[in-house]
């Protein structure tokens, strides 16, 4: 008896309780990555196979002009695979609010948004490894880096923003959806918004309609910005200007949909 | 003062008036089930409780504090085990208790030595480093109870405890949560099954269509709806049924009375009340049962 009604301790101050809080929930949705071995394996190696497809087989037939095809493809490997990412975070944001899991942390005294946080951070972290082997393989086959350090931390920031965006999106879908299977399928949309930018072929080489959309595309001004950057060329400001347009206006879609979405799913 | 209260609870989903006008008091250390079928509303109820859900009117105290405009400190003192297993399957049981103990913000040493006596408590130790999808039932609704618990929570709200399980998990869980009540925890459980009901409510309140339509122990309810009862079918297909207090004494009596009319009994048997014959008799209007009905107006 005694034992049940004794107090909680006091309070430390909120700030610190809520990254605790969120420190816990990354720490859990990290755990669950490393056991989902088929999704992790498909979500790192994946990558790698697309790169060494796109670069052996239609890479020869694709004209990139003074680049060497390895060179141009590499942003947009890494930029699809954060396509990839999405869909596991989205069904495993759906598999959470579908399941009673996501009650319980609404009745106990955290802030249960810490839950999305974590999917987030894990989505963050398993983009970061397969950009990390996609990278490390592309160097093997003659991937010509030649960023200096500030251009190579530009540009994984402009990445990693936009890998952030769309594991935001990710989490809105998986909110949104009727349930884990729904959720990936509504992400597959997100694997084919890279094919037709600058990604994977230069914007000019398609049809007229299609170049139109590839111009308005997202993923261009992030490719190109990346592109340039790792290859130690100058970037234009409207293309930077661009690409951080676009992450930080996805990353607000993302991020309000998500919370209005999680207030209202009750 | 009870330590759960509410007063004209009130919600609706479009035209679907899910709670009526919903009155409820549990005092401190009672145990009380709410007693319906799917759809009467017992969920809602315990989600409203529970801070999940807002009413459309109407007010509830838990624990001393408001759930609407303190949601946070009735968090603090609370814990709900849903309908469904609110666990990682993907988590050992160990990993899913030393999680919800950070978040239930246990000391930091308190973490993992609460996680493993529970674990004990509970029979799970031997299970403590496997995936929770590996668990059975009856092992995952064990797990999801011994997570409630880690809190030291002074509210336990159990939604359907048992729904889903066979027989023997279901005595097993049934024994856990007398421990739980015996330590002095005031719980609030909502069963379809009467059975559930009377092993470990204190009080029952008995929930159809979104209103309480009887309060009481028990055996107050069982008495109310006529105690147990010989049924007999006839070979003409009628059927009579003769109230008895079940003992093998008032039986033998009233099976010596059949012989004695003569009556060409075809089957009998000695039945007791169910949710059924609760139903039937409280949603047929009986003046009788006004006075298990406090709080009805």
């Amino acid at each position: 008896m005694a034992a049940l009604t004794l107090e909680r301790m006091p309070s430390v101050p909120a700030l610190a309780t809520r990254l605790r809080d969120t420190t816990a929930l990354i720490g859990r949705s990290v755990r669950r990555s490393t056991r989902q071995t088929d999704t992790l394996l498909i979500s790192v190696l994946l990558p790698v196979m697309i790169l060494l497809m796109f670069v052996y087989v239609f890479g020869g037939a694709i004209d990139s002009g003074q680049t060497s095809y390895v060179d141009f493809v590499v942003p947009g490997i890494i930029i699809l695979t954060a396509g990839y990412g999405a869909s596991s975070t989205a069904v495993d944001v759906a598999n959470d609010v579908h399941g009673g899991i996501v009650d319980r942390f609404r009745s106990m005294p955290i802030r249960p948004t810490g839950v999305l946080t974590g999917h987030v951070v894990a989505s963050l972290l398993r983009n970061a490894v397969s950009a990390a082997l996609v990278i490390g393989v592309a160097l093997l086959i003659g991937f010509d880096a030649a960023a200096s350090f500030g251009a190579w931390v530009a540009a994984l920031g402009i990445i990693a923003a936009y890998v952030l965006a769309m594991s935001w999106i990710a989490v809105a879908i998986g909110l949104v959806a009727s349930g884990p299977e729904a959720a990936s399928g509504f992400t597959f949309g997100m694997l084919f918004i890279p094919y037709v930018s600058s990604a994977f072929v230069p914007v000019a080489s398609m049809p007229a309609v299609l170049a139109a959309i590839g111009a308005w595309n997202p993923v261009t001004p992030i490719a190109d910005m990346v592109r340039n950057l790792l290859l130690g060329a100058s970037v234009p400001a409207s293309t930077v200007l661009a690409a951080v347009a676009w992450c930080t206006g996805l990353l607000v879609v993302g991020l309000t949909a998500s919370s209005l979405l999680f207030r209202r799913r009750r | 003062m009870p330590v759960i209260s509410a007063r004209g609870l009130r919600k609706s989903y479009g035209d679907l008036v899910v709670l009526d006008g919903v009155d409820l008091d549990v005092e401190r250390g009672q145990v009380l089930a709410l007693l319906g079928p799917n759809g009467a509303g017992k969920t809602t109820i315990v989600r409203i409780l529970s801070t999940l859900l807002a009413p459309d009117a109407g007010t509830a105290r838990v624990a001393g504090h408001d759930v609407l405009s303190d949601p946070t400190r009735v968090r603090a003192a609370i814990s709900l085990t849903g309908q469904d297993v609110a666990l990682d399957d993907l988590l050992t049981g160990e990993e899913n208790m030393r999680l919800m103990a950070r978040l239930a913000h246990l000391p930091r040493a308190e973490v993992r030595s609460r996680s493993a006596e529970l674990l004990e408590q509970f029979g799970l130790t031997d299970a403590a480093r496997r995936l929770v999808r590996t668990y059975s039932g009856g092992m995952r609704r064990r797990l999801d109870l011994a997570v409630s618990l880690l809190g030291r929570p002074q509210v336990l709200f159990l939604d359907e405890p048992t729904t889903g399980l066979d027989p023997r998990s279901r005595n097993e869980l049934w024994d856990v949560i007398r421990g739980v009540v015996a330590a002095g925890a005031t719980v609030l459980l909502t069963t379809q099954y009467l059975e559930e009901a009377d092993q470990l409510a204190d009080r029952v309140a008995v929930i159809d269509h979104g209103r309480i339509i009887a309060q009481g122990t028990a055996d107050e309810l069982k008495t109310a709806v006529g105690s147990a009862h010989v049924e007999l079918v006839l070979r003409d297909g009628t059927v009579q049924r003769l109230a008895t207090d079940g003992s093998v004494a008032d039986v033998r009596r009233l099976l010596g009375d059949v012989e004695l009319r003569r009556l060409d009994v075809a089957g009998w048997q000695v039945r007791t009340p169910t949710l059924d014959d609760v139903f039937l008799t409280l949603t047929t209007s009986r003046p009788a049962l006004a006075a298990a009905t406090p709080g009805e107006h």
